[in-house]
């Protein structure tokens, strides 16, 4: 089965949102722009749209997650969305019911959506070939295989600050061995049109063949970053590190870690980001963090509005100049 | 019984024979070829005409799941797929539960064998002592009193290489052949994909080529140094087999087989996360499956097996890393044999030397041939006949195959096991 067939209906609209794998360049661009529609929402009074007024969404994280399984609710909730959040923990799973019979008593009291972050690597694809047909699936991260609305956020980030896709050099910096956000944030920008995108890091956190994906390896941080636009800082994920991967995180800091210094390698109005959480002083430096060139939080603001046309149009529904007034 | 197979075309790569042979079976054995013995009278005449003859297949490779799995697949149901399939012989991994490491647990897999009646069952004793790799096991006692032909750790590592060192010595020291799968667990890493451009893209831990070539590197030294006879088993990588294809120029008495759906399955076949391409050893690299067919052609590779093993469906329902590895493989071991034959990689006659002959060698039991004196296990099939590969009439309990869809040509119309129809198509 190809990626497109499953996360598109047969009218070629989005039916789940999986990987940003396989989507046309016009499909990303019309969730950037839909995404634009629901920016103001936020700055309201009433912070809400009724596009998903009736629909049930559950959030179903079988990893912990603070920010990512907020902003979805949070862009549910402004939809007019009901939410429901389980706490997988303690969830009939943890009591011996497989994942699908789960999902089949969920989809019994019929819901529409479910919105999936799970450990393993196409849990979201399994999911979805699983599930009854009026249910969507929003992967909110599988294993290290996919992020895509991270990744949509963050291209939607870039195009605030840089509008031209096709004239970016973009370094994506850290653990991309681990990082599912850097595989969706590779195929969003070569989808999008970037013309270099960079992976830079210690051979040891760079996955092997990276290269057939559309990137430049980069072992040195120093000429990784020369003349970069975008700057992506990614998290050292330690609790999916096996083995001898790093010596210590001074060491990492110092040679990775993004400072003033490196930082000024990159074109002088290169943005810097990273999908959070940051760790400081092993990732990025504060003030870099803190810094002028720093959209850091931009980025989690500019969340829920992607997160808010992800679900609008997967559900359906696009947003319309009656149906945006609250 | 006295059979009279009449007018097939008989390949039995063992004797060198391939043409048009009457064969006649009398106590299950072949007592003449061609020519009517003094007063055979045939109980039955079986019409071989358009179709060939060949000696039961020998696997080198089945889990049948008993004991211990029985909710996935029993001894009865497995043999009986595996005279589906015209095997005739299968060998068995000491992974069962309770392990092959009494002579008890060897005995119930033979009698419940025997009593299914549908396949000859070799068991393969464990080299330690609940495959756990730290005391040698009972060797002896396993193949005097338990009738293992040879022993193996199946897919447990042996971290401690003195602890293997000894096992291979100790096992040379009563002749037996060790089956290896040569696994380096510290490179494995917990993977379930192939590591390459596919399980980057998929992000799905990585099993390293190096996982077996460091592995198989070891292995050929501790068996030059112990002097023991070895088998690999399913190999994946090429550069495996060209490093045994060195050490068999330095005389290393090691022999190799390699899983049927290797050489037809790459990474590629992933797809999205299609659980049915979970297996252990992973489906490797479009190189890798050339320098496996390469070794195959050149002869370097002495065996195709199954490496059956057989699901519940809830065993493949999950994540893909969280599904149980394998394939139900029985069934579709002869077909895609043929098929290296019509894609030109071997001979028909090498083609069916490495699925009858050349396992009987390995394992070093009668079988695997269809001389005067041999024993009647035979297989005829319609080489033309076409079939695809379907759920419902697979006779396997498990029905984890990637091939579900695949339409295979060359299809078992009988099995015989020593003189007794086991297998009969449409029946």
């Amino acid at each position: 089965m190809k990626r497109q067939d499953i996360q598109c209906d047969s009218q070629g609209q989005l039916r789940h949102f999986l990987t940003i794998e396989g989507h046309k360049r016009e499909t990303l661009t019309q969730i950037l722009d839909t995404a634009e529609n629901f920016v103001t929402v936020g700055n309201q009074p009433v912070k809400k749209v009724p596009l998903l007024r009736g629909k049930t969404i559950v959030n179903l994280f079988f990893e912990s997650s603070t920010r990512t399984r907020t902003t979805f609710e949070l862009a549910a909730k402004r939809l007019s969305a009901d939410v429901l959040n389980i706490n997988i923990n303690t969830s009939s799973t943890s009591k011996g019911e497989s994942l699908l019979d789960m999902l089949h008593n969920l989809e019994a009291m019929h819901c529409d959506m479910f919105v999936v972050r799970h450990e393993q690597s196409g849990a979201a694809h399994f999911i979805a070939q699983h599930v009854a047909p009026h249910i969507s699936i929003i992967n909110a991260g599988d294993g290290r295989h996919a992020h895509p609305t991270q990744a949509m956020l963050d291209v939607f980030t870039i195009r605030k600050h840089k509008p031209d896709f096709t004239a970016l050099r973009v370094a994506i910096v850290g653990d991309l061995m681990h990082s599912r956000v850097a595989r969706s944030q590779i195929h969003a920008l070569n989808t999008l049109g970037v013309p270099e995108i960079r992976a830079i890091g210690p051979c040891t956190l760079i996955p092997p063949y990276l290269q057939q994906m559309g990137v430049h390896i980069y072992n040195d941080v120093r000429e990784g970053l020369k003349d970069v636009d975008v700057v992506i800082m990614l998290r050292l994920q330690r609790e999916r590190m096996d083995g001898a991967l790093l010596p210590s995180e001074l060491e990492y800091f110092q040679t990775y870690g993004l400072t003033q210094e490196k930082l000024a390698l990159a074109k002088p109005d290169a943005i810097v980001m990273h999908p959070g959480p940051i760790n400081r002083g092993v990732e990025i430096e504060s003030s870099v963090a803190d810094g002028p060139q720093s959209v850091i939080l931009e980025q989690v603001s500019n969340g829920i509005a992607v997160r808010m046309a992800i679900m609008s149009m997967v559900l359906g529904r696009k947003p319309s100049g009656e149906e945006g007034e609250a | 019984m006295r059979i009279h197979i009449k007018g097939g075309r008989l390949i039995d790569p063992a004797n060198g024979i391939d043409a048009q042979h009457d064969l006649y079976i009398a106590d299950g054995e072949v007592v003449a070829i061609d020519q009517t013995p003094d007063g055979f009278g045939a109980d039955q005449v079986i019409d071989a005409s358009d179709q060939i003859v060949i000696p039961g297949l020998v696997d080198l490779n089945a889990r049948l799941r008993e004991p211990g799995q029985e909710h996935k697949a029993t001894i009865a149901s497995e043999t009986r797929a595996a005279a589906a399939g015209g095997i005739t012989t299968l060998c068995v991994q000491p992974d069962t539960d309770p392990i092959i490491d009494t002579p008890a647990v060897s005995e119930l897999i033979h009698h419940r064998a025997r009593q299914a009646g549908y396949a000859r069952v070799v068991t393969l004793g464990a080299l330690t002592l609940q495959l756990q790799g730290e005391h040698l096991s009972e060797m002896e006692e396993l193949m005097r009193e338990g009738g293992c032909i040879a022993v193996s750790n199946a897919l447990n590592p042996l971290n401690n290489t003195l602890v293997y060192r000894r096992a291979l010595e100790y096992a040379a020291n009563f002749d037996l052949t060790v089956f290896i799968y040569a696994n380096d667990p510290w490179l494995s890493n917990k993977g379930c994909a192939h590591e390459g451009a596919i399980s980057t893209r998929l992000g799905l831990p990585g099993i390293p080529e190096s996982a077996e070539t460091v592995a198989v590197a070891r292995d050929l030294m501790l068996i030059e140094q112990t002097g023991v006879r070895a088998h690999f088993m399913h190999l994946s990588c090429a550069q495996s087999i060209q490093k045994i294809t060195r050490a068999r120029h330095d005389n290393l008495p090691v022999s190799i087989d390699v899983a049927a759906h290797q050489l037809y399955l790459t990474e590629m076949d992933l797809g999205d996360f299609n659980s049915a391409c979970h297996v252990i050893p992973p489906l490797r690299t479009q190189r890798d499956k050339d320098g496996l067919r390469a070794g195959l052609g050149s002869g370097t590779i002495n065996a195709i097996s199954s490496c059956h093993q057989p699901h519940d469906a809830d065993a493949k329902l999950a994540p893909f890393c969280e599904t149980d590895p394998g394939i139900s493989a029985l069934e579709t071991l002869l077909p895609l044999t043929l098929r290296l034959a019509e894609e030109k990689v071997l001979s028909l006659s090498e083609a069916i030397a490495r699925i009858t002959s050349e396992p009987a060698r390995i394992l070093g039991i009668d079988g695997g041939r269809l001389g005067v004196g041999d024993r009647a296990d035979v297989c005829i099939f319609d080489p033309q006949e076409r079939w695809t590969v379907d759920y419902n009439t697979l006779a396997s309990c498990g029905k984890n195959t990637p091939f579900l869809g695949w339409e295979m040509q060359g299809r078992v119309s009988q099995t015989l096991l020593a003189g007794q129809s086991v297998y009969q198509v449409n029946q």
